[in-house]
């Protein structure tokens, strides 16, 4: 009994509430005729398409940098490396992969750039990094009208120049990671095995970096920085690195996410990605100073199983279409309540 | 003294905490105008028995308490700390809650102001009036002089030195009209000597006009010399309740820790064989705040141990920081042959020496991880130690297996009560978060280690495990010592000199057996000649 209790301590109410919730909903899901396998299937999906996100969050929890709201900035580094893949005509896992390195750079500048600004605010890094998100989109809004793309599959038609809003990247990676070992059970249920492998590798790789003498430096400027400095590490220099893996791992990120769903989105799309992913880690158990993978895989999990799981059981349920209603009411709430809960600085 | 009616009395109050026993049927009076000094080693229960008086949230919530307390005899049992406010029980607490942009006068009259009533009252009610500013002024000047100490009522609290913040603190308290009781937890602790003994003055004036007050402190020769009578709690048990009179600080030590304290200095005729000189600090200068370092020049030999003591805020803790580092420096300061730059913790380090910071809490520990990583991460860090080489070195990964080893070593040597190595720093006690700073210096295996206050804010039994650690890693392993201290007794008992510092500057060497009131010159700035003699000694 004991024991049990201590396990849910750890495990934590809200992460159990939800969790129960989400079961409920699959429990429901018959009854209103939505159908399990495909619901599974979705819930999986995007557990891998936004996982990468959530990772993204650990490094600079762990250096004392807060939540990385600025993750846009990786984001627009994955987007420069996706549309040069595509203008280059790239295909299959040579476009994807090509991508990824295309971006690697951008990623680790930014990241570098984003990291310096941040060693300058220490304490508000969270409210900057907002900002610091919001400019570089606004900035890329501009330059993504100006660079000199010449893809007629990217460009606007009517002006010949510009890049559109949404690029399919149907004929160039479409489901790439996604289809690679695929299983298909049934009609409806596909494991996407190649997507949650790689998500799975990426998270490994930074949890074995977590346990490198970096790493473990890294963790310590986060839990106390005058601890730190006085065993000769140089703080700045943790945290500006923490900031390029976070930058490369939203880069990373939002490829995988384009891969899965078929289409890269410029302009303004970036900026709906960081706020669910900070709401992913928060309700996965993590705090603004520490964060564990567990915490990113049960975050991602619950976050997306219900944000999946919700619309289309009560849609079903009250037969109307409010699945986009829904869809907003829910996940803000959610973040809503995920940073209510937990942005509570330590001090 | 003859002492007033019993105006306060616990009656047989005994407290857990999820089954833990952490208060056994204390019970003990408090007379009108007596001043009772409540003293135990850190854990022994006096802060959980401060909250129960107070009605603390925390101890309803973990079940309340048993027995009774008494308030002219009639049963108290406080909902909230306003409740205890309202029965006339002030608290003067070890850190201050003081508005630091206000002035001395508008704290203490803080939410009682005098107020003048303005035009809008009869529209907005009371929140509209206006401050009656001679007449606070009036009020504050009374409770200062009822307290008999100089405060500017008009200064701000940012700009006071730490004694005047606690001085208004106390003013507050009495200011409120029906303060009968006073409670003052560790109100010495931030003051320098002399400050504490104006303190102490204003204290037994106070006592003399009828406040009741409970003194818990460390520093136990204050508790002999303000306190009537004494409380010794230990274990949560009350062990001991005594008039002062004949009672000797050795006495108290004793009922503390249980056991017969020896003589700290029972091997002073032991030879001592110096090697060279290892550390050379010619015109150090360390801008600390608060603990400037001016023009400081002195040496230390190997296998030595060097005190530096002085008063608090004179610069004796400005020279370890500044020579590992962590606050801006000059000067030119030598190990052996190497120059050591100044402003680089990890050439510092590097270079063989360590460091146990003053600020256990904010400098020396990683209070949210387990006691592996506290010890374990200078070394590692520094030493490339406690890694596992992997693709040939190209990645290095923590070894939990020996950082856990070295912590279970180092558990075991300094007696660290942790439930297991995994523990985490915070919830150790502040002795055993002490011995954990101490292991962590020693995993580097220093050649010189500065020791910055190693026995502060800690219980007897802890400092001299302490004190014994430091004593045994310079006999046996050679590590030459340089230990800052504000006891001077401590540095008395277990240094080869002590060096005094005042302003800034070292005012003089002495040896240990020198007279105290030598001691006690160089603390009051009489720089002596000789001074420059002792250096080169």
């Amino acid at each position: 009994m004991h024991n049990v209790r201590q396990l849910v301590a750890d495990f934590g109410w809200p992460r159990i509430i939800i969790f129960i919730f989400l079961v409920l909903l699959f429990v429901g899901a018959p009854i209103v005729r939505v159908r399990i396998d495909s619901s599974l299937a979705d819930v999986l999906n995007r557990f891998g398409q936004n996982g990468l996100f959530v990772l993204a969050m650990v490094p600079m929890v762990q250096s004392g940098c807060g939540l990385n709201f600025g993750l846009s900035i990786g984001i627009i580094a994955g987007l420069l490396g996706a549309t040069l893949s595509v203008q280059l005509g790239l295909h299959g896992f040579l476009g994807f992969f090509g991508a990824l390195l295309f971006s690697i750079p951008f990623a680790v500048l930014f990241g570098w750039l984003y990291g310096k600004l941040l060693n300058k605010v220490k304490g508000e890094e969270m409210t900057i990094a907002m900002y610091v998100g919001f400019a570089g989109v606004m900035f890329m809004c501009i330059m993504w009208i100006i660079l000199p793309y010449t893809n007629p599959t990217m460009i606007w038609g009517y002006a010949g120049k510009g890049l559109r809003t949404t690029i399919t990247v149907e004929g160039y990676w479409l489901r790439i990671l996604n289809d690679f070992l695929a299983v298909r059970i049934g009609e409806f249920f596909v494991f996407p095995t190649g997507l949650l492998l790689f998500v799975a590798l990426l998270c490994s790789l930074l949890w074995v970096f977590m346990k490198t003498k970096t790493g473990t430096a890294m963790t310590a400027v986060g839990s106390n920085p005058d601890y730190a400095r006085a065993a000769g590490i140089s703080i700045d220099r943790m945290r500006t690195i923490s900031v390029i893996i976070s930058t490369m791992l939203g880069a990373a990120g939002i490829l995988v996410y384009e891969q899965s769903f078929g289409f890269i989105q410029l302009y303004t799309a970036p900026l709906a990605m960081p706020l669910s992913a900070v709401a992913a880690i928060l309700i996965g158990g993590a705090s603004v100073n520490k964060a564990s993978m567990v915490n990113v895989m049960v975050g991602a999990f619950l976050f997306q199983g219900l944000l999946t799981m919700t619309p289309s059981v009560i849609n079903s349920a009250l037969q109307t279409d409010m699945s986009e209603v829904l869809r907003i009411i829910i996940s803000n709430g959610m973040i809503l309540y995920a940073l209510t809960r937990k942005l509570k600085v330590a001090t | 003294m003859e002492q007033g009616t019993r105006l306060l009395s616990f009656d047989h109050v005994s407290k857990d905490f999820y089954g833990n026993k952490v208060l056994h049927d204390v019970s003990f009076d408090l007379g009108r105008g007596e001043i009772l000094g409540l003293v135990g080693e850190n854990g022994a229960g006096k802060t959980t028995l401060m909250r129960i008086l107070f009605g603390m949230p925390l101890i309803a919530g973990t079940g309340g308490y048993e027995g009774r307390i008494c308030i002219d005899g009639e049963e108290v049992r406080f909902k909230s700390p306003f409740d205890a406010l309202d029965a006339g029980i002030g608290m003067v607490q070890q850190e201050f809650s003081l508005i630091p942009g206000f002035t001395t006068t508008e704290n203490i009259l803080l939410n009682r102001e005098s107020m003048r009533p303005s035009l809008m009252n009869d529209v907005f009610g009371d929140r509209m009036s206006t401050l009656d500013r001679p007449d606070m002024r009036r009020r504050a000047q009374a409770a200062i002089s009822k307290l008999g100490v100089a405060l500017d009522p008009d200064m701000l609290v940012s700009e006071m030195p730490v004694g005047h913040k606690q001085f208004t603190e106390i003013a507050r308290e009495i200011n409120r009209e029906k303060t009968r009781i006073l409670v003052l937890d560790e109100p010495t602790a931030v003051l320098t000597e002399s400050e504490a003994d104006v303190l102490i003055k204003a204290l037994r004036g106070l006592a003399r006009q009828g406040i009741a007050m409970i003194f818990i402190s460390h520093r136990l020769h204050e508790v002999v010399s303000v306190a009537d009578r004494i409380v010794v709690l230990r274990d949560g048990m009350l062990v001991k309740d005594t008039p002062v009179a004949g009672v000797s600080v050795r006495d108290i030590a004793s009922w503390m820790v249980g056991r017969e304290v020896s003589s700290d200095r029972a091997e002073k005729a032991e030879e001592r064989r110096l090697g060279a000189e290892m550390l050379s600090v010619e015109h150090l200068w360390v801008d600390m705040p608060g603990e400037t370092v001016r023009d400081m020049s002195f040496s230390v030999r190997q296998g030595e141990i060097f005190g530096i003591g002085g008063l608090a805020g004179q610069g004796k803790l400005g020279i370890p920081n500044g020579i590992m580092g962590l606050f801006p420096a000059g000067g030119t300061v030598r190990l052996g042959e190497k120059l050591v730059p100044l402003d680089n913790p990890r050439a510092a380090l590097q270079m063989g020496m360590g460091f146990v910071s003053e600020d256990r809490r904010g400098v020396g520990l990683l209070l949210d991880e387990s006691l592996e990583w506290n010890i374990a991460f200078t070394a590692m860090q520094i030493h490339e130690k406690y890694l596992l080489p992997l693709l040939g070195g190209l990645i290095k990964l923590r070894d939990e297996k020996s950082m856990r080893k070295l912590t279970e070593e180092y558990v075991g040597m300094l007696d660290i009560k942790c439930q297991s190595p995994r523990q985490k720093a915070k919830e150790l006690s502040g002795g055993n978060q002490q011995k954990v700073c101490l292991a962590k210096a020693f995993a580097i295996k220093p050649g010189l280690l500065f020791v910055s206050e190693p026995t502060r804010g800690i219980d007897v039994g802890a400092k001299r495990l302490v004190l014994d650690a430091l004593r045994r890693s310079n006999r046996e392993y050679g590590t030459t010592i340089v230990m800052v201290s504000s006891e001077l007794e401590e540095l008395r008992s277990i240094c080869d000199r002590v060096a005094i510092v005042d302003e800034g500057r070292i005012a003089g060497i002495l040896p240990p057996h020198a007279e105290p009131s030598e001691f006690g010159l160089f603390m009051a700035g009489e720089r002596l000649a000789h001074a420059e003699e002792a250096r080169g000694a």
